[in-house]
């Protein structure tokens, strides 16, 4: 196992490369004089001086990349134009946001997936079976963003006055008391990397609420989840059901299920125990497919919902050409997705023998 | 399969009543009896009736305003004469948009853009990732390593974001957005291609050419190519939903289809603020991607079940 997993990373390592590769040329790529195109047409003879040589743009293409990688591994992304802020310090505020939805859409899709994928198998080619996939088909061709905004409009428009009623943008009702944690706790902290983290951690509003038992912000942060949460879990709700329910079926379909079921043991400690345990694999691949569809369409859900996630911040800057931002947030993205996929299949490995022996 | 086809026809030839049936006959007899793939394909049929006569069922032109044409309103109600809209008002099934058109004559016209969209995406990465697959596969060694490490890169990335970032750098619009979006999925149709190639390779049939003395080209483009189109076809009917998705998701962005055109993903986002005042004008775009985005879905299950029987009881 061990083994497996230092040859996977050192497989990671590569792909890495090639990512932060593929970024810095798109970014070499741009019309015009990098300078202007990262500092904006603004940019005084100064500014643009001093950037060349920040960021060795008079040097050979090698050396930038060199000098570009080491930037990265620091931690350094430079400056936004836009905001006249380091861009590691927009990342440490915007990433909760995105993090905090992404993770939420997860959740969702899998507690009514999987369930949903079980009770489909075994009540093959019933009612429910067959309402389950139309469903799930027509989740999949859903569009986030119409999804998304079809959804804003029955919950904070129609549905005006009734208790189930939702705020349909922004992530928290203005005024409500967000104190970080650690200040609640009455932690004395000096500005450093300690704080950041823990400034980042307290940006997760539901966690926060919980750590420092602020039920009114837990419950308004979870409030102004559930529209995104839904529109963005959508598309992994439907494959989830769909690969559970295939999954299943062939699980049931072996002998050692008619076996079991042949021995007299109950029928729900079959499905859960022999096969619902056996059919977990090809999940594990799809929860890991799905996460490329959650960070794609965390820039949909978050321009549709005002969430000042990382996915927003994406979009607003491509619209104001900042590009500072658009390389390090996709940078940071594609990282994540690669290392989250790392631990997807780590964990594949850890579920299945056989992979890990091949 | 070609040997196949071969013997039945000797059979023929020597007066043998053996009915032939071929592959293809067998997955279309498959592919009918599945009803999801008939309502994919009856879709789609409608789509494209929509799409080749949109000039003449169009009520309106998609691009001029009804300014001092109609007496209508911006963004004004959808009117239909059934529905006891009074009948000295004229008709507009979907309502108005933002700029005083008639909507439904854009959405038909939309559905020309998005059929468009979805092919021409697809077919440029189809033969782009089809040759690099097939010749990874082929010759293999450090050339199939360098492309194969290239599209694992491309797909380490989450798609829409890295659609998102090529449109950025080649600047917003239509055609840079096709293009971002058929780099990115080039890599689906590489791995499959390749995957086949390596199989396929190792056939007699393939080494009976080489012994007769064919060459690399002849081998990759008529030995083996035609045998790989199966696992190809389905990959490309489900591309063609996620390409019309992405791009709609591009468009919606405003880094693809710019107004006026009459693209659903544009006109989605160029209204998306007046959801809650002409939520009509968000509903029908988005209802015909979803449409247009399902029929391919549907379509494309139905064709890998069909040419693939192991899998029929699976998803049947």
């Amino acid at each position: 196992m061990v083994q497996y997993v230092i040859r996977r990373i050192l497989a990671t390592i590569p792909v890495l490369f090639g990512i932060l590769f593929v970024v810095f040329m798109l970014i070499r790529l741009i019309p015009g004089d990098p300078c202007h195109a990262m500092l904006g047409e603004k940019a005084t003879k100064e500014v643009c001086d001093r950037f060349v040589r920040e960021h060795g743009l008079d040097k050979p293409l090698l050396t930038q990349f060199g000098i570009y990688i080491n930037n990265i591994a620091h931690g350094k992304f430079g400056d936004s134009f836009r905001y006249g802020i380091p861009i590691t310090r927009l990342l440490i505020e915007r990433l909760p946001a995105t993090i905090e939805l992404s993770v939420s859409a997860l959740f969702v899709s899998i507690i009514i997936g999987i369930p949903l994928g079980i009770l489909a198998s075994i009540k093959h080619n019933s009612w429910i079976d067959v309402l389950t996939m139309m469903w799930a088909n027509i989740g999949v061709s859903m569009p986030v963003f119409w999804l998304g905004l079809m959804l804003a409009y029955i919950f904070a428009i129609v549905l005006k006055g009734t208790p189930f009623w939702l705020p349909p943008s922004g992530r928290l009702t203005v005024g409500i008391d967000s104190t970080p944690f650690y200040e609640v706790w009455g932690w004395q902290l000096t500005d450093g990397t300690w704080k950041s983290i823990l400034y980042f951690i307290s940006n997760l509003h539901i966690l926060n609420g919980l750590l420092s038992a602020n039920w009114p912000l837990f419950f308004d942060a979870v409030k102004h989840l559930i529209l995104p949460a839904a529109a963005l879990g959508t598309i992994p709700l439907a494959l989830i059901a769909r690969m559970t329910r295939s999954s299943m079926l062939e699980v049931l379909g072996q002998d050692y299920i008619r076996t079991a079921r042949s021995k007299g043991l109950p029928r729900r400690l079959v499905i859960l125990k022999h096969a619902f345990r056996n059919s977990l694999l090809p999940l594990v691949t799809v929860i890991g497919l799905s996460l490329g569809s959650l960070l794609g369409g965390a820039v949909l859900t978050e321009t549709i919902f005002g969430l000042s996630g990382v996915g927003r911040t994406l979009y607003d800057a491509i619209t104001a050409r900042d590009y500072g931002i658009v390389q390090a947030f996709t940078v940071v993205i594609a990282i994540s997705f690669v290392l989250i996929n790392l631990i997807v299949d780590i964990s594949y490995a850890y579920l299945d023998p056989r992979i890990r022996l091949d | 399969m070609e040997d196949k086809r071969d013997k039945t026809k000797h059979a023929d030839a020597e007066g043998l009543s053996l009915k032939s049936v071929s592959l293809w006959q067998i997955t279309w007899r498959r592919f009918f009896k599945r009803k999801s793939a008939l309502v994919g394909l009856a879709i789609l049929a409608i789509l494209v009736f929509i799409a080749l006569t949109a000039q003449w069922i169009a009520p309106y032109d998609p691009y001029k305003p009804l300014i001092g044409i109609e007496p209508v309103q911006r963004r004004e109600k959808p009117c239909i004469h059934f529905l006891g809209c009074p009948a000295d008002k004229p008709q507009h099934l979907m309502g108005i948009d933002g700029n005083v058109r008639d909507e439904f004559s854009r959405i038909l016209y939309g559905a020309r853009l998005s059929l468009i969209i979805g092919l021409s995406t697809v077919s440029l990465a189809i033969i782009i990732g089809t040759v690099l697959g097939a010749i990874g596969g082929y010759f293999g060694g450090w050339l199939d390593n360098i492309i194969m490490r290239v599209m694992d890169v491309l797909l380490a990335f989450p798609s829409l974001i890295l659609a998102i970032a090529i449109v950025s750098v080649l600047g917003p619009g239509l055609i840079n957005a096709l293009i971002a979006i058929s780099i990115v999925s080039i890599p689906a149709y590489a791995r499959v291609m390749r995957a086949s190639v390596l199989s396929i390779r190792e056939m007699d049939y393939v080494s009976a050419t080489r012994a007769l003395g064919g060459s690399n080209f002849q081998i990759i483009f008529h030995r083996i190519l035609p045998n790989a189109l199966t696992p190809l076809i389905v990959q490309a009917t489900l591309g063609i939903a996620t390409a019309i998705l992405d791009a709609a998701a591009l468009s919606f962005l405003g880094l693809g289809a710019q107004p006026p055109t009459p693209e659903w993903g544009s006109m989605l986002g160029a209204e998306r603020n007046q959801v809650f005042t002409a939520p009509y004008l968000v509903f029908y775009p988005g209802f015909m991607i979803m449409l247009t985005v399902l029929s391919f879905n549907l379509l494309g299950d139905g064709l890998r079940d069909a040419l693939d029987p192991r899998l029929a009881h699976v998803h049947g």
